[in-house]
């Protein structure tokens, strides 16, 4: 394996790891004024994510500076091209942060109110818009033979050769990501909390998963239609097959576990599905990193990576890094393991 | 000046003077909590574990803002700057890759112990989470700063073939003369606004006689390590600041200092107003041959003006350059002597009484915010008009497929965000301090330990 092939697969981990650790609290917020009704009921959601929604954050940040170490191409190229929803996003980052942190240095019932409302509605739309980036980066972006492009909002909403942010594909693709985020959240909410907020959360993942898997299938189906070749690399390497059972069985395990309350296992069925899916799109997209809706000027780890001196010395700090880093995050979801108790014992 | 380009540089500007009011006060108190926590821990005091929470809830609160205002500086490196990011992120962009790797999910997941853990940590435990904050907080600095030394004076490079820079030597990159040197004056003055931002607090506690034995802490911990930085903002780090400046951006020099005609023996001009037409400066108050004398050590040394370079190499705004310098140069003498009579005070046991000093301390916090935001736009604004030094022009390195009508609608639609967060982060640390220490209960969410009493 290349230089370049390696940094592709350890920024595709990342961003998944980012899904999947983030994904649960970002959920927690979709879920958040539906499950939790009293004052005391959402101050134990908050308190089941405040320890780590920052540190799951921190993946997404990694992941960007790793993306733009390894290919700074692509993340001049889609970064510029994606300018208006990445700012969105990191606005909508910014009111989140808000919506969990100050709720608890102020005790007052609209000023709460106000925070809840804040940090609900920024997750439900984050949700959406992580979903709109992945379609957009499957279904390709109109670049030129400059290597940059610019994307409008939204166009006509189909997918012709100057295509939207927004289109039927990546809208479906939202939906889907919001759908599978909030039964993640509703996974983790279950396993962190008990009583009557457990038991919406883990009503809120049963109410979830025909959604999910319908959607799951009309996605991989609508993917195909207007892709075709993203079924190459699954021609060619039979290991490909591994992704798809791991979807599927990541919701059959959901759709057992979930009523039996064994939220454990549910969490860790709704991890793997994301993984699989995350992972099974950058399988079908290698080499390629930013398709073209012209393939010609495809983007691929060959016209976008950094030098191959620096992609090694790289490698030696980011495997430190990661060690580290994997470190914090056990010792830290083992300090705060259990349920979530605001009076003494618990956290 | 192209609108596209004078907006992205605004867009750029804007968000990361915004942005470092922020950090300047988290990697300011870091080590004060360290100090804090560390004599609680010794003495078995409870008063400094409680001063070391409270710090902790102001911390928390200016983290949460640098760390939102933070990812747009990240993101802005590809979304406004995307040709300057294709040129140089085969270098640049290893500081900001080991950035998130090694600073902030340190920093992350040992705030979260911090803020949340003191229950279930050992009291030492507690401490080494405080320590690692500081240090995530410090390292997360180093990385930005290795970056900029880079923009500023670009070494342990190779230039590829496509023409884009590529790591040469890490070493190098990472150990950057510039690098090391900005660094120890950029924290210095990060631990300026801390100490200040402490004492003017305790300041305030003394002389609203509430919460004393706080504020007799605060002062006592912020005098010293203001003291220490205002010397050190001075000297060593300053002056080797200016003679990297005078040695690699001669033309910077002369602008900072409103030089326009190189000469011998030349002098430091204190106050006076630059005419950039006339090419003089107006009503100038001047030391005879001090600049000759900081900058060479020599009285009599020539120092070259603005005249002995082309004029399409100059600095495009020179009096906001002036103007920054002589600001950040004058609150840096300032804070030298209010410390330095504060800390005489202090040991002759006077400070925590004597009225006209505390009005003194309280009054002067906002002012390490306006000379770190004044030196920071010094080093930049001398940088022009390069984007990185020598190698490629700010003009050359914006995004072309970004608009300035796209510019302009999320320039303004910061300006509206930040106002709005610059009001609640003040409305939420001005309760914090009105609440004062030992005033646990109330943001009981965020420290249990008071809680558990």
């Amino acid at each position: 394996m290349t230089m370049a092939s390696l940094w592709f697969w350890i920024v595709a981990v990342m961003i998944t790891v980012y899904v999947v650790l983030d994904g649960f609290d970002l959920g927690a917020g979709v879920i958040y004024l539906v499950a939790a009704k009293t004052n005391e009921e959402r101050r134990r959601v908050l308190r089941a994510i405040g320890p780590v929604w920052d540190g799951n954050e921190v993946w997404l940040l990694a992941a960007g500076g790793t993306l733009y170490f390894a290919f700074p191409q692509l993340y001049a190229s889609s970064f510029s091209g994606f300018y208006l929803p990445l700012m969105m996003v990191l606005w909508l980052l910014m009111l989140r942060a808000i919506g969990i942190e100050f709720r608890g240095h102020i005790e007052n019932p609209v000023w709460q109110d106000f925070f809840d409302v804040v940090f609900a509605l920024s997750s439900v739309l984050l949700c959406v818009f992580l979903g709109a980036a992945l379609g957009n980066v499957v279904r390709g972006v109109p670049l030129d033979s400059t290597g940059y492009f610019f994307e409008p909002l939204w166009t006509n909403f189909r997918l012709g050769p100057q295509t939207g942010i927004l289109d039927w594909y990546t809208v479906l693709t939202g939906v889907v990501a919001l759908v599978t985020l909030t039964a993640h959240g509703s996974h983790y909410i279950a396993l962190k909390t008990d009583e009557d907020l457990g038991r919406r959360a883990r009503g809120v993942a049963l109410l979830c998963w025909p959604l999910q898997f319908f959607l799951t299938c009309i996605s991989l189906l609508a993917t195909y239609f207007i892709r075709p070749e993203i079924m190459s690399n699954y021609n060619k390497h039979s290991l490909g097959v591994v992704v798809p059972i791991v979807v599927f069985s990541g919701l059959a395990v959901m759709l057992w576990a979930t009523p039996k309350g064994k939220e454990k296992v549910a969490f860790v069925a709704s991890s793997l599905y994301i993984a699989g899916m995350l992972v099974g799109a950058a399988f079908a997209l290698y080499p390629v990193v930013l398709p073209a809706r012209d393939h010609q000027h495809d983007l691929t780890i060959y016209n976008t990576s950094a030098d191959v001196h620096g992609l090694s010395v790289g490698l030696v700090w980011w495997v430190l890094g990661a060690v580290l880093a994997t470190g914090y995050f056990v010792f830290v979801y083992r300090m705060f393991r259990g349920k979530v108790r605001l009076s003494e014992g618990g956290y | 000046m192209d609108s596209a380009l004078l907006i992205h540089r605004l867009h750029f500007a804007f968000t990361a003077t915004f942005h470092y009011l922020f950090p300047q006060l988290t990697m300011g108190l870091a080590p004060l909590i360290v100090v804090l926590k560390t004599i609680g821990l010794r003495r078995n005091d409870p008063t400094y574990h409680e001063a070391a929470r409270f710090w902790g809830r102001i911390f928390g609160i200016n983290f949460v803002l640098g760390v939102v205002t933070g990812i747009p500086m990240e993101f802005q490196f590809g979304t406004n700057w995307s040709v300057f990011s294709k040129f140089a992120g085969g270098v640049i962009g290893q500081t900001l890759a080991m950035e998130g790797m090694f600073a902030f999910f340190l920093e992350s997941a040992f705030l979260g112990l911090f803020l949340y853990g003191e229950k279930r940590l050992s009291p030492r435990a507690h401490w080494l989470s405080a320590v690692a904050v500081f240090v995530g907080s410090w390292l997360s600095g180093y990385f930005i700063i290795a970056t900029d030394a880079f923009m500023q004076h670009p070494v342990g490079y190779i230039t590829a073939a496509d023409g884009s820079l590529q790591l040469g030597s890490f070493r190098g990159f990472v150990l950057n003369r510039w690098a090391l040197w900005q660094y120890a004056h950029n924290m210095s003055g990060a631990a300026i606004t801390g100490a200040f931002v402490m004492t003017a607090v305790g300041a305030l506690y003394l002389l609203v006689n509430k919460w004393s034995e706080y504020g007799r802490i605060f002062v006592k911990v912020g005098v010293i390590a203001g003291c220490v930085f205002s010397i050190l903002q001075i000297f060593p780090t300053g002056d080797a600041q200016g003679k990297l400046v005078a040695d690699n951006q001669p033309v910077t020099l002369a602008a900072m200092e409103g030089l326009f005609q190189g000469q011998t023996a030349a002098p430091l001009v204190i106050v006076g107003q630059p005419n950039e037409q006339q090419g003089k400066i107006e009503n100038p108050l001047e030391v005879p041959g001090m600049l000759s004398m900081l900058t060479y050590r020599r009285w009599s040394a020539n120092v070259r003006g603005l005249d002995a370079f082309p004029k399409q190499d100059w600095p495009g705004n020179i009096p906001l350059l002036y103007y920054s310098y002589h600001i950040m140069v004058g609150l840096g003498t300032f804070f030298v002597a209010a410390m330095v009579i504060a800390l005489l005070l202090l040991w002759r046991g006077k400070v925590f009484t004597t009225r006209w000093m505390l009005w003194i301390l309280m009054l002067s916090a906002p002012f390490p915010y306006i000379a770190n935001t004044a030196g920071w736009l010094v080093a930049e604004l001398g940088r022009q008009p390069w984007l990185v030094y020598g190698l490629m022009r700010t003009q050359d390195g914006y995004s072309r497929a970004v608009s300035a009508g796209n510019g302009m609608f999320t320039l303004l639609g910061f300006m509206g965000m930040y106002t709005v967060l610059g009001i609640l982060g003040l409305f939420l640390i001005r309760r914090e301090i009105e609440l004062g220490p030992a005033s646990s209960e109330f943001a009981s969410d965020f420290q249990p330990v008071a809680e558990a009493r």
